[in-house]
């Protein structure tokens, strides 16, 4: 820590030269995970193209006119396959709609359900890992093999049945409930780890000391500070969740009459051989908006990990 | 060891069970009735509906219900599909076609995850690990239809590499694009943890000593390292066997091969509401099946499993 150690009884002076992490800056603002992690991650490259590439997403989901003028659902058999025409950079579908049109405002429901099916994934997923992790005894015995259950049934298929089973209310709404009502039991694995974590802290049981209630305690204090691999998770749940519904499209079992880049892939298939560009087009916008999350999530993972920034 | 077993198998039990009951809640509680979507836009009689409905037990409560079903599966019997052919014919017809098609694409999985991600930790930092993790980060991305159908489109008809389809040519010869597509999309997680695993393993004391009693690399990294550090990917591979499970359903219906995953494809686009829950209880079982085998087969390989509480 210090730069010179004299002590009389060495033979030697040692010298040992101070290096720079060893250094604390007493007047700097405290560090927190999170300003540590935002300080990490706001130099990466990466990061601001993932943002972007979210923030067009999310852009193009709320206002497809931004982006479009032609209305996908003007569709015209003359222009069949046709090639990229002046305002029609990607070329008609089978159909002869707007590639570029449907594919832009197919985002909303891609993103619709990745959004809904995550937000219900993560809240069953955090409520049951928190429950299970915090109180421990045979409350947890029961919810981890709730999960255990869940977990053993591969969610895609599961949302296969739930949607042959609504077959007449096929919505967002329900294929979100198929997809998150499913793929919860890995959140809750994760969330249950880092509580059973937390729970040990001495600032919890200064918290009960203090007269908390154990619920409290739980909501104020262990929740908070085990919501970062929480925040990974959704992350990267919210990129598995567009690429099933997709999936699920493709099955059969999406929502099969609006426009989403699910159905516009599998609807292309029929015509893979003569118009391929009708199937690779949107499916090029799926992978990148995939990709953005998935690189979003793994960034985030890094940067609230301190190990993984050392190791850097 | 018999302790060990025995306690995993009990585990098993209450999962099999909730999860069968789930799967069944979900179809026969739900809204709509299995008995009229059968005859689909016809109108049968009452007499008949009453009939059918006393044959699939659907005039009993729910339990009772379920309780034919359960011994049903237990009795080896896995009922009957839409067009009133066994389960278990089917899947004695379809069962060794995904055998093969899965077998194909881990093998292909493995060999790209061990040899590359065992490069990319050697090499890491370097312009082949970037490389690595970027290609993996991709195929992570592209979900597994899309890169059927664009390895369909590229390398089966454009380049005439493969046959398109596989059809009736389901040998393993037939089925090398579909492995391909289905070992490549699962690769890049594996890669990625054979890769941290090579890393941390190089760090072990027993490689430092390996090195300084003067062995070779060629002989340390193979025999000491990456035998040593394939545990976290076969881990993986086990708890990522749903993901296979759906892969192989999406690649046969890519590319029409006759295997389980088709059947149940085909069936959930004519909406055959009991075909699909037969199958998707089967995927289920295989599933729970195959974690409890690798499960047992950890106790065996590592002592330390075995004894812990």
């Amino acid at each position: 820590m210090s730069s010179d150690v004299n002590a009389t009884h060495y033979v030697a002076p040692v010298h040992t030269t101070t290096i720079t992490v060893d250094a604390v800056k007493v007047a700097a603002k405290p560090s927190s995970l999170w300003s540590d992690a935002w300080e990490d991650i706001r130099r990466r490259p990466t990061f601001w193209i993932s943002v972007a590439i979210v923030v067009v997403v999310i852009l193009m989901s709320f206002a497809p006119t931004l982006f479009t003028r032609t209305d996908p659902a003007q569709c015209s058999l003359d222009f069949s396959n046709g090639g990229p025409a002046p305002g029609h950079p990607f070329g008609y579908t089978f159909q002869g709609c707007d590639i570029y049109a449907r594919i832009v405002w197919g985002t909303r429901i891609s993103v619709a359900v990745g959004l809904l099916a995550t937000l219900i994934g993560s809240v069953i997923g955090l409520v049951m890992g928190a429950l299970a992790g915090y109180y421990g005894g045979w409350l947890d015995s029961v919810l981890s093999r709730v999960g255990d259950i869940f977990f053993s049934i591969p969610y895609i298929l599961a949302a296969v049945v739930v949607m042959t089973v609504f077959a007449q209310f096929r919505n967002v709404l329900t294929l979100s409930i198929a997809i998150g009502g499913f793929a919860w039991a890995s959140t809750a694995r994760v969330v249950r780890a880092e509580v059973l974590r937390v729970r040990q802290s001495d600032f919890v049981t200064a918290s009960r000391a203090l007269g908390k209630s154990n619920f409290g305690t739980l909501i104020s204090h262990v929740i908070p500070n085990a919501i970062a691999p929480l925040l990974v998770v959704s992350t990267l749940s919210l990129a598995a969740a567009i690429v099933a519904e997709a999936t699920l499209a493709f099955l059969g079992v999406g929502l099969g009459d609006t426009i989403s880049w699910g159905t516009e892939i599998s609807n292309a298939q029929t015509s893979i051989r003569v118009a391929p560009m009708s199937l690779i087009y949107p499916s090029i916008f799926l992978t990148v908006t995939v990709l953005a999350f998935i690189m979003l999530g793994e960034l985030i993972r890094d940067a609230l990990d301190p190990r993984a920034r050392a190791q850097r | 060891m018999l302790v060990y077993i025995l306690r995993r198998l009990l585990q098993v039990i209450p999962v099999f069970i909730g999860a069968t009951l789930l799967i069944y809640f979900l179809v026969f509680a739900m809204p709509g009735d299995p008995i009229a979507a059968l005859f689909g836009d016809k109108q049968p009689s009452p007499q008949l509906l009453a009939e059918l409905r006393a044959q699939y037990h659907l005039d009993q409560p729910f339990v009772v219900q379920y309780w034919f079903y359960l011994t049903g599966i237990f009795r080896g019997d896995l009922g009957t599909t839409f067009s009133g052919q066994s389960v278990n014919d089917v899947l004695a017809r379809t069962l060794p076609v995904t055998g093969r098609l899965a077998v194909m694409s881990i093998a292909i999985e493995f060999c790209l995850s061990i040899v590359i991600g065992t490069v990319s930790a050697v090499r890491k930092g370097k312009a082949f690990d970037h490389g690595a993790l970027i290609v993996g980060l991709l195929f992570l991305s592209i979900p597994v239809f899309v890169l059927g159908f664009v390895s369909q489109y590229f390398l089966a008809i454009k380049l005439g590499w493969f046959s398109p389809t596989v059809g009736a040519n389901n040998g393993w010869n037939g089925l090398w694009l579909p492995a391909l597509v289905l070992g490549v999309s699962l690769f890049a997680t594996s890669m990625r943890l054979m890769r941290g695993s090579v890393i941390e393993t190089r760090n072990q004391d027993w490689v430092r000593t390996a090195y300084s009693k003067g062995l070779s690399r060629s002989r340390v990294l193979p025999v000491h390292v990456m035998r040593n550090s394939l545990i976290p990917m076969i881990t993986n591979s086990a708890t990522n066997f749903g993901v296979l499970l759906v892969g192989a359903t999406v690649t046969e219906a890519v590319f029409n091969i006759p295997g389980v995953g088709n059947t149940l494809f085909q069936a959930t686009i004519r909406h055959e509401g009991p075909t699909i829950v037969s199958f998707v209880t089967i995927f289920v079982v295989l599933y729970v099946l195959v974690n409890l085998l690798v499960d047992l087969l950890y106790g065996l390989l590592d002592p330390r499993i075995r004894y812990v509480k």
